[in-house]
């Protein structure tokens, strides 16, 4: 994307360089390794811990059984499980058509006023916090309803994918080809047709990552769900009643006592990360590769 | 996206042209775009919704205790008195704590990835990096419990309380949950947004800059200097954003703060921010004026970080000549 720096070869550093330039070139840029080295170092222990104290809970059994109470061994996740794939559903379903009818518009009819606004807008709907969205959709819908339930769980994380569904679609359908929206205005298709019918589907492998990434991202969001989703320690799948979540249920396990809570809470810390990173990885990826 | 501008721009009178001398209706065409502009406007909508729905629900507490309630330290649910300060110094202090770690190592770490390092290598560490920024926060918490807090209460807070003890800073007990590890989790949290985005800003320059310097004899470090300095207004949107960040950023925070509302000199204590303080009570608040109080926080830290974020994406547009991809990778 950058245009690829020419090769110059560093003069090295002829002898007539004072010594103290000289040291401080060295430590200059070995500051910069360090700093490097001291950034990543998170993650590796992070990722190491992760596998360390996750791998070992990891079964069919976590996927497909009930959570147990405390000091019975076994039991999983499988209802928080459940209430992840409803709230995010929820969420996808809404955010998903609006976010890429909004980044289409944005690709297509960008110097429009209107346009400049709501890219501004989104950028900064990004940057709210996701427990303030809690709160808001808390008095939106649960206090209406007088209770807490997926639906205000997934409208929650409706407000929080939109932005990078907006985002990310703008940014892929952008990456069409003028010439293929030529193409097919020159054949005689209106412009929408052009829209529906070549554009987008040209764009479609990058907006479905779009929307993945989206989804992804959204799972792994504990504060919004709080007091709008709330935590179930049954199987529920009504829409309209509190439904266990993972990263919620990992919250609560986290802060327990008991030890084998706290193993799964690890083990579900896990499974959330390779979704998430996966997912984000795949989008990094696929943008890569079209441009 | 540079190649595509122009061209797009035919398009526009390839679409406009034969509807000129037309008979004006309303085509489909004009449907679909006005489709479009109504999905669009869910983004602004929703914004909309953040804030009039914060402000309803904090309006008892505005209305009981106006501007005071930032500067109140006391925090009483029973007998139903409630100031936020001890709230906004946690969340500011934490915060503060986080760019002081996350900046210089931050900054050094996007020079080495853009200036220094082969671009192979610089590209792989920088997607590592863009992963870590896309890592739960939940997760962040688990691992900051289990793993950070243990270690900094065996090893160095108490190093800090032998060596530094005579700094209010530093004095107190060995807790390994409170103030300082909130800000360091924090840090980490944060440094991929300090890192991406100045590595995009460094990438932007012209490479003539760096010749300049080179050709007249600065050494490495003292053209990547020059760089630094012609990256400076884009660099400090990039910090701005992460600030934007931390201040927002709840449940790590929420899960190593230790959750009091009393304000100390101590860097070891527990403490509570803006975002842990709702994600704490927010649930069993029952009385009314509660629930406001901790709306009323809630408006308080959306409105703040509001304009955190839209200062800082605007200083960012500004500085890449309006790439919006730069401050999209945060």
């Amino acid at each position: 994307m950058s245009p690829a720096r020419p090769e110059v070869s560093l003069p090295g550093l002829r002898p007539g360089v004072h010594w103290t330039r000289r040291v401080a070139n060295r430590v200059a840029i070995g500051g910069c390794v360090l700093a490097t080295a001291l950034v990543v170092l998170p993650l590796a222990l992070l990722v190491y811990r992760l596998l360390e104290s996750g791998l070992h809970g990891l079964s069919l059994g976590f996927f497909l059984h009930m959570p147990k109470p405390v000091g019975e061994a076994g039991g999983g996740m499988a209802n928080a499980i459940v209430g992840t794939l409803i709230v995010v559903g929820i969420g996808a379903a809404i955010a998903v058509p609006v976010g890429v009818a909004a980044g289409i518009y944005l690709a297509e009819y960008g110097r429009e006023r209107l346009a400049g606004i709501v890219r501004y807008t989104a950028d900064v709907l990004a940057g709210a916090p996701s427990i303030v969205v809690g709160v808001a959709v808390f008095g939106l819908l649960v206090v209406p309803m007088g209770r807490f339930s997926a639906l205000a769980g997934g409208v929650a994380l409706a407000v929080l994918m939109l932005p990078t569904v907006v985002r990310a679609t703008e940014e892929v359908v952008r990456l069409v080809p003028a010439s293929y929206r030529q193409a097919a205005l020159a054949l005689g298709a209106p412009s929408w047709i052009a829209t529906l019918r070549v554009v987008l589907p040209a764009a479609r492998a990058g907006v479905t990552t779009a929307a993945l990434l989206a989804v992804a991202r959204a799972s792994g969001e504990t504060a919004p769900l709080l007091f709008t989703a709330l935590g179930n320690r049954f199987w529920s799948t009504h829409v309209d009643q509190p439904i266990a979540t993972m990263p919620v249920m990992i919250f609560d396990y986290a802060r327990s006592p008991y030890s084998d809570w706290n193993a799964q809470a690890w083990t579900g810390a896990l499974t959330l990360l390779v979704l998430v990173t996966v997912l984000s990885a795949l989008m990094r990826v696929a943008t890569r590769r079209i441009r | 996206m540079s190649a595509g501008a122009p061209t797009s721009e035919a398009a526009f009178v390839v679409r406009r042209e034969p509807t000129r001398d037309a008979p004006r209706r309303l085509s489909a065409d004009d449907a679909f775009a006005a489709a479009l502009r109504i999905a669009s406007l869910a983004v602004l909508a929703a914004v909309v919704l953040l804030v009039v729905e914060t402000l309803r629900g904090a309006g008892p507490a505005l209305h009981t205790y106006g501007w005071a309630f930032l500067a109140g330290r006391e925090w009483d649910p029973v007998a139903e008195r409630f100031g936020a300060l001890p709230y906004v110094v946690g969340t500011l202090v934490t915060s503060a704590l986080a760019l002081l770690l996350a900046v210089p190592f931050g900054i050094g770490a996007a020079v080495f990835l853009s200036e220094i390092a082969p671009p192979r290598l610089g590209a792989t560490i920088s997607f590592m990096i863009e992963l870590l920024a896309s890592i739960p926060s939940i997760v962040y918490g688990l691992w900051g419990v289990f793993v950070l807090a243990p270690f900094l209460r065996t090893s160095v807070e108490p190093w800090l309380i032998q060596h530094l003890g005579f700094l209010p800073l530093f004095s107190g007990f060995p807790f390994g949950i409170g103030i300082l590890p909130a800000g360091l989790v924090l840090a980490i949290m944060v440094v991929p947004t300090v890192t991406s985005v100045t590595r995009e800003i460094l990438r932007a320059l012209p490479d003539s800059l760096r010749g300049a310097a080179l050709a007249l004899g600065a050494t490495r470090a003292e053209a990547i200097g020059v760089t630094l300095d012609a990256a400076r207004p884009g660099i400090l949107g990039a910090v701005i954003l992460a600030l934007g960040r931390a201040l927002g950023e709840t449940m790590a925070v929420t899960m190593l703060i230790g959750n009091s509302n009393r304000m100390s000199w101590s860097l070891l204590a527990p403490g509570s921010t803006m975002a842990s303080v709702i994600a704490n009570e927010f649930t069993e608040a029952v009385s009314k004026l509660h629930l406001a109080a901790l709306c009323e926080v809630a408006l308080v830290l959306f409105v703040v970080t509001l304009i955190v974020n839209a200062v800082a994406r605007l200083i960012v547009l500004a500085a890449t000549g309006g790439r919006r991809d730069v401050a999209g990778a945060a």
